[in-house]
């Protein structure tokens, strides 16, 4: 069977590499996407949308299409997760371990016994592994709101420079992550809860589906940004551009809440008690 | 484009893409694969395309490997059956 394996994968690999030889050279001007599509891109796209950066022109504007269900694949995924991993724990609440907050004892507390209620002097602690690091807590705690700022800069600035929703969502998202492996998932959930992580997903792909949609209701074809013009004030090729802000902001939005979303789910393997 | 920095690359690209699937370790696979996403996104950056490898180096690099590594986590040494 592995001999099999062996000879699909050079069979296929071979017949790979051979059909790269006819692929067109890097960077070649005769190729058949630089004849007609490509230098239109590169010459109108400024005059066109008013946005220097003409990836994002091409992938919020031109192609909006393609990055809608872009995000919807995002968000089916975040979904997919939360079904097949999510498992309720209103059954079983073992919380066995404590710790006093200000001596850094940590109480093992056996079946029946008292589970200290003040939580200001007692935190309830993971059971497998909780080094109380005073370090790596203050220094995410410092570093967090600066990438949270560098996530914002991202998206916002999309379409000056590279970036834009996918990947400052994913610093967002990423941000909270850092949160919770620094501190603990009970903490962060206190924070942003699965409900509202589910919520704001949800919110991120309709608001792109929403501009699209105001567009229609403007009279003009589906995320066609340049009717909106008459709504945030401005000229049609200015309002592109505005529209693919908005667009932008709500692919940020799915994608940092459903990255915090699945992270929930994996690291807790559903139960959403202990986490990483 | 530079050859022999390209050529560089593309071997450590290989080397990780062979060790993420010969090693035994989970979590070392896990790390492994991160490096592979990381020099697949300098490759992009040298091809000019700063987007995909913005996407690449906080997408490949970044989240899916913490999610990698929280499935490791998961995992136990020996199988139950």
């Amino acid at each position: 069977m592995k001999v099999f394996g062996l000879l699909a994968v050079i069979l296929c690999g071979s017949l790979l590499l051979y059909s790269t030889g006819d692929f067109p050279d890097w960077g070649d001007k005769d190729s058949p996407a630089n004849t007609y599509l490509s230098p239109h891109y590169i010459t109108k796209s400024l005059e066109e949308t008013a946005v220097p950066n003409m990836v994002t022109a091409v992938l919020a504007d031109y192609r909006g299409y393609d990055t809608m269900f872009e995000t919807t694949v995002i968000f089916s995924a975040g979904l997919a997760c939360f079904f097949l991993l999510r498992i309720s724990n209103k059954k079983e609440k073992k919380r066995t371990f404590y710790r006093h907050i200000a001596t850094g004892i940590i109480l093992h507390i056996k079946e029946g016994g008292k589970i200290p209620e003040d939580t200001s002097k007692f935190t309830q602690i993971d059971s497998q592994w909780t080094p109380n690091d005073l370090i790596i807590k203050v220094t995410c705690r410092m570093i967090i709101p600066f990438i949270q700022l560098f996530g914002l800069y991202v998206i916002a600035h999309g379409h000056h420079s590279p970036g834009g929703g996918f990947q400052g969502g994913v610093i967002l998202g990423a941000s909270m992550i850092l949160f919770a492996i620094s501190h603990d998932l009970r903490t962060t959930r206190k924070r942003i809860s699965e409900k509202t992580a589910a919520i704001l997903s949800t919110t991120g792909v309709l608001i792109y589906a929403g501009t699209g949609l105001l567009c229609m209701l403007f009279g003009a074809v589906f995320l066609d940004y340049s009717a909106l013009a008459w709504l945030l004030g401005s000229d049609p090729i200015m309002a592109r551009s505005h529209g693919m802000l908005m667009v932008e902001i709500g692919v940020g939005m799915a994608v940092m809440f459903v990255m915090i979303w699945i992270y929930y789910n994996i690291s807790s393997a559903g139960k959403q008690e202990e986490g990483l | 484009m530079i050859w022999q920095l390209d050529t560089i690359i593309l071997t450590f690209v290989i080397i990780c893409g062979i060790g993420a699937i010969t090693v035994k370790d989970l979590l070392s696979a896990a790390v492994i694969f991160g490096a592979y996403s990381f020099l697949m996104c300098l490759l992009w950056a040298i091809m000019g395309a700063v987007d995909v490898a913005f996407t690449e180096a906080s997408v490949g690099a970044g989240v899916s490997t913490v999610l990698f590594v929280a499935a490791v986590f998961n995992t136990k040494r020996r199988s139950k059956d």
